[in-house]
Formats: C-alpha cells, structure tokens, sequence
C-alpha cells in the first residue's frame, strides 16, 4: 500500500527511539507478527481462519443458530401481537373482534346475498373454521412478504440469523390464531357438544403451522428483493380465498367441472388445512366430503414447503439487509 | 492516487510546530503502574489521556485491495412513468434512473485484536460504505473483507423496533444478540442505567418511536455494547449523546478493547478520535490516503482540511 509507507518510516525512527529511553512504542500502525511479514492479505486470513465477511453459514450452523435464538422468535412474536393493537382504544379487544366482524361480512355477502348456504348445514360454524383457517396462511404470507423489509433497522443493526424474521411473523399469526379459536369454539359449541375429533385439530394445526412458515420463508426472500411484491401478493391472496372453498363448498362449486379441475381444488394445501379443520370439529362435516389421502397431502404440503421455503431463504441469507 | 496522497503528504510532513505532541507516560506505581499514551495540545496545555494498551499480532480484520459499487435507484426524476416502466419490462432494459457509485477504490490494510481505530475523511469519502463492507451488508465489487466473527455495525440511523417499548428492545436485542433471557435480565438495570434513559423520568417503558433522536440512538448502543464484540464499529453514535453520556461510551469502548475486540470509530470530532483511538485511517474520494498513530494522521488532515 503505497499511502501507508511513509508512515511506517515514521514509526520505525519512533521504534528505535523507544528503545533508548526504555519506553514501550507509541501505539501506531502494528505490522502484525515478524514471521507474518511476507503473506499476502489472502495467505494472511487464511493463516489466522478469518471468514469472508458476511458470507452465509452452512445450512447446520444456521440451523443451530437459529435454534439458539427460539427465545428470541417467540418474544418477538409476543411483543409485536401486542403492539398491533395499542394505537387503538379497544386494544386487545381487536384480537377477538376482527375476526368476528370478518364473519359477519362474508356470511351476510356469501351466504345470504349469494345463497351459498343453501346447500350447506351449520353454515355460521363452517364459514367460521374457513375463515379463521384461511386467515391463519393469509396473514402468514401478507406479514412474511414484508418482514424482512420492514424490520431492516433491526436487521442492519444487529446480527442474528435472518429467518428468525419470517418464522417470527408465523408465530405471531399461530398466537392470533389461539386467540380466534376461543370465539371458534364459542360458535361450534352453539350447535354440537365437544367429541373426540376435536383432537383432530391439533396435528392439522401442526402441519399448517409448518406449511405457513415455510410459505413465509419463501414470500420474504421475494419480498426483500423485488418491492413490488407487498402490491401483488394481495390479488393472488385473494384469488387463493376463492378458490379454497372459504365461503362455499368447494364439492357443489365444481359440480359437473372437467376431472382435472376438481383434482387441482381438491389438493389446493389451503382447502385440506380448512377441510381437515372442518372435519375434526364439526359433526356436520362428514369423511366422505373429505378428499382421498387428505392427511397424507396435508403431511406432504408441510414437508416440502417447509424444508423447500427454509432452503430457499437460507440461500439468499447473505443478501438481506443490503442495497 | 499516488500524485494526490504524495501531495497531501508533503504538506503533512513539513513541520511548523505541531499543535498536538503525543508520547507514552509511566504511570507511578501509587496510580496502578503501566502506562498511558498522552496527547499534549500545545496551545491550551491540555492533556487527553488514554490507557495504553499492547497490540496484538493476530488479525481480525483483513481488507484486500477493496471496490464497492453500489446502486442508487431513483437517481434521475421524470422517468419513473407507468409507460416508461412498463417498456423497460417488455425490452428487459436496465431501470432508467439506476446510477452507480464507486464508493471505494482500492482500499487495504490490516487490523488486529485490541486495537482501535478512527475513520476520518470529508463528507462522502466512503467512510460508512467501508464500514458497511466491513459488517458483510454491501458486497464488494472486487477485493475482499476477511474478518474474525462477525462485525458488528452501529449506525445512528438504525431503527430497532419503534413501535415496542424500550423495555421490549432492550430484552429482544439481547435475545437477538443471541445471549440467554438470564443473561439479559443479569444485564438489564446495566443497559438501562448505562443509557441513561431513565434519568428523566420513566422513559424505558414508553415505546421508543415517542424518543428523540438522541435518546433511541443512546438506548441503541448501549444494548449493542452490553455484548462482547470480536469487531465492533462504531458511525458517529458518539455525536449523538451529551457530554456525561460520550463519557461513558468511550469508557465502554475501551472496556471493549480490554475484552480483545477491535474498535472501528467513524468520526468527524477529532477529540472523540484522539480520546479513543491509537490509529486513524484517512479516507477521500473512496481512497486511502494515510493509515498510521492518531496524531500524525490527525495533524495531516486538520492541515488538509483547514482546521
């Protein structure tokens, strides 16, 4: 480095003098260890294992890392879910009340205006389990679109595995979710006792958590690279609504269809999660409404967006934060 | 490159009695021994005195003839159409507007455990791209950064989380950092108390968005320095807080260095610099124009800069 040389002459003359008064050197430019002298800044990091900045860990490492920041992701969930709400008057009572009022609009709009109840018994209770299912994968995806581009400050300012951000966002929609499934419950009770299936819930809650996250994963890495996805996602979320059976069922819809139109709704991962949800909770919902080898499409839905979505974001790890 | 820092070196160099003198002090055995490193400013007779501290061999941070280029969007108005933007979709051209600027050129040198370093330079001489570079969040165009550990970059304008308390950010920092929930509730009265948040009533459990400036950007660096850092930068935050709180900080840097990390510290108050580092790197035009002891590098630049 040609710029820096007439410095080192300066320091070396200092370095002799140093010597004769018995005085440590003054603190300056260090060289580093003599036998270092003759290595290239390359051979130099090599020497001492020093990494590429910001390069992205192996796929194990970042796995580990952000198992060590589990803290962390569901804190962070909890204090964003309550923050949502603190700018409003009624606070938490949102939590409970937007759902709900969701229902009112889609029951008055779908099931009366349009009739599709028609054709559907305990229609409240089946349009409730669609709405809150749906909203769940909804908002996993509207939220992951933008959580890398919305927590940048955070993200530039401190280091920590970035798809905490993502998952973070799912697990502040599973914490809404818990909250919806208390009026869920409230509406299915007004019907039907409690039975068995409504264990059913949980591994169909389990495998859409997973399905969500790695969706989430997926729509983040897109969102922080292409700004103009937070304008798109929503028309293909809502396409999506429509075409999962939310406020109708999916089986009279496609009545009299072509045979791979009723394949392609049937193994739709949006309308397995609502159905699943249906099944396990309303009597009403019988197995035969249920599509062929349905836990095995909702299992596989889950692994391969799961692992696929954690894989794909991990790729890009290095590039979040930047530009 | 070469003409213009020989140049400005030249007119470093020729002497007229330098304003600033620093030596090593033995410190007395009743003051703890060892030694201190002493800047003399000759015409008020003040000194500013720093620990001295022992250099280590072992590199932290390696950057190897560096390029940054980045991309600033927007950059020219009146092409940002719905017609223009559709026809650079169908002729998959380049965004009209898209400018690129070579922010740093060529930039080497070697930093080692326990040392700590001022980065000085005018406005726009690529003083916080360096630091970007360094933290991994700009790629380089050529060249390359090694560093030990992942550096840790702290700027002014980073937001954490607005909308949560301060309370909140304080606990999901740390937790970020990746410590323990134990280790940030050992360490939370320290954080709150080192920002000094709380000496004007009860601040800390107010969401950070209803700060000043100056208070969010003091909350910041203290939850960033309750962590040990191997590389720790440091972009103006010391502007930022008053007189008491620039006190602490620096005393938190030097803590810092204790715990063998290296201190980066960008800087346009050269007094922060002198209180703090052992070695300036001076930047202009995205290059390297003088890398060596604070005061010869200091003298050099107030010269250059008229000061």
């Amino acid at each position: 480095m040609d710029a820096s040389s007439p410095a080192k002459d300066i320091e070396d003359t200092e370095d002799t003098v140093s010597t004769v008064t018995d005085m440590p050197p003054l603190p300056g430019a260090p060289e580093g260890a003599p036998e270092d002298r003759g290595l290239t800044p390359k051979q130099l990091a090599d020497k001492y294992a020093l990494a590429v900045s910001g390069r992205r860990p192996g796929l194990v490492t970042y796995v580990k890392q952000l198992w060590r920041r589990r803290q962390f992701i569901v804190s962070f969930a909890t204090a964003k879910l309550t923050a949502q709400y603190t700018t409003a008057k009624m606070g938490q009572l949102w939590q409970v009340l937007t759902p709900l009022l969701n229902i009112l609009v889609y029951y008055f709009v779908f099931g009366v205006l349009l009739g599709t109840k028609r054709n559907i018994p305990d229609f409240i209770q089946y349009l409730s389990i669609g709405v809150f299912i749906f909203t769940f994968t909804q908002q996993a995806v509207l939220q992951g679109t933008r959580s890398i581009s919305s927590n940048l400050g955070l993200i530039r300012a401190l280091h920590f595995p970035r798809a905490c951000m993502p998952i973070s966002t799912t697990v502040q929609q599973l914490q809404q979710l818990l909250f919806s499934l208390v009026v869920m419950i409230a509406i299915v009770l007004v019907v039907q006792p409690p039975t068995l299936t409504w264990l059913l819930l949980i591994p169909a809650l389990v495998l859409q958590f997973v399905f969500n996250t790695g969706l989430s994963l997926i729509v983040a890495r897109l969102g922080a690279k292409v700004t103009d996805m937070a304008q798109l996602v929503p028309f293909i979320l809502r396409t999506w609504m429509y075409t999962s059976g939310v406020m109708w069922s999916l089986t009279v819809v496609s009545h009299g269809k072509p045979e791979w139109v009723k394949i392609l709704l049937a193994v739709n991962p949006a309308a397995v999660y609502i159905d699943l949800a249906r099944y396990s909770l309303l009597d009403s919902f019988h197995a035969n409404q249920l599509p062929h080898h349905v836990w095995l499409l909702a299992v596989a839905w889950a692994v391969v967006v799961g692992i696929g979505g954690f894989i794909y974001f991990w790729r890009a790890e290095e590039e979040y934060g930047r530009g | 490159m070469a003409d213009n820092s020989t140049d400005l070196l030249a007119e470093a160099v020729a002497p007229e009695g330098p304003r600033w003198e620093t030596f090593v002090r033995e410190l007395p055995p009743e003051e703890g021994g060892g030694y201190v490193t002493v800047t003399v400013d000759n015409e008020t007779g003040r000194e500013i005195v720093r620990p001295y501290r022992k250099v280590g061999t072992e590199p932290t941070v390696v950057c190897d003839e560096l390029h940054i280029v980045y991309k600033v969007y927007g950059a020219s108005a009146g092409k940002g159409s719905a017609t223009s933007a559709l026809g650079r979709l169908m002729l998959r051209r380049r965004a009209a507007g898209v400018r690129e600027v070579h922010a740093v050129r060529g930039v080497s040198f070697t930093a080692y455990k326990g040392e700590s370093i001022g980065i000085i330079g005018s406005n726009g001489s690529g003083k916080s791209t360096l630091l970007k570079a360094i933290a991994g969040l700009l790629p380089a165009e050529r060249g390359a950064v090694f560093t030990h550990g992942q550096p840790s970059l702290l700027g002014v304008n980073a937001a954490l989380m607005n909308d949560l308390t301060g309370e909140r950010n304080v606990v999901l920092g740390g937790l970020a950092m990746g410590m323990t929930p134990k280790e940030v509730a050992d360490r939370y009265e320290n954080i709150v108390d080192f920002s000094g948040i709380n000496e004007k009533g009860d601040f800390i459990s107010l969401p950070m968005r209803t700060y000043s400036s100056g208070m969010a950007a003091r909350l910041r660096f203290s939850i960033a320095a309750a962590k040990t850092h191997d590389v720790l930068m440091i972009d103006e935050a010391l502007a930022t807080g008053d007189a008491k709180f620039q006190k602490r900080s620096e005393q938190r840097i030097r803590e810092l260095r204790e715990e063998a990390g290296t201190v980066f510290l960008v800087s346009h108050n050269n007094r922060s610099v002198r209180e703090v580092c052992d070695r300036v790197l001076w930047l202009e035009k995205g290059k390297l124009i003088m890398d060596g002891p604070t005061e010869e590098v200091l003298q050099a630049y107030e010269k250059e800069s008229g000061k």
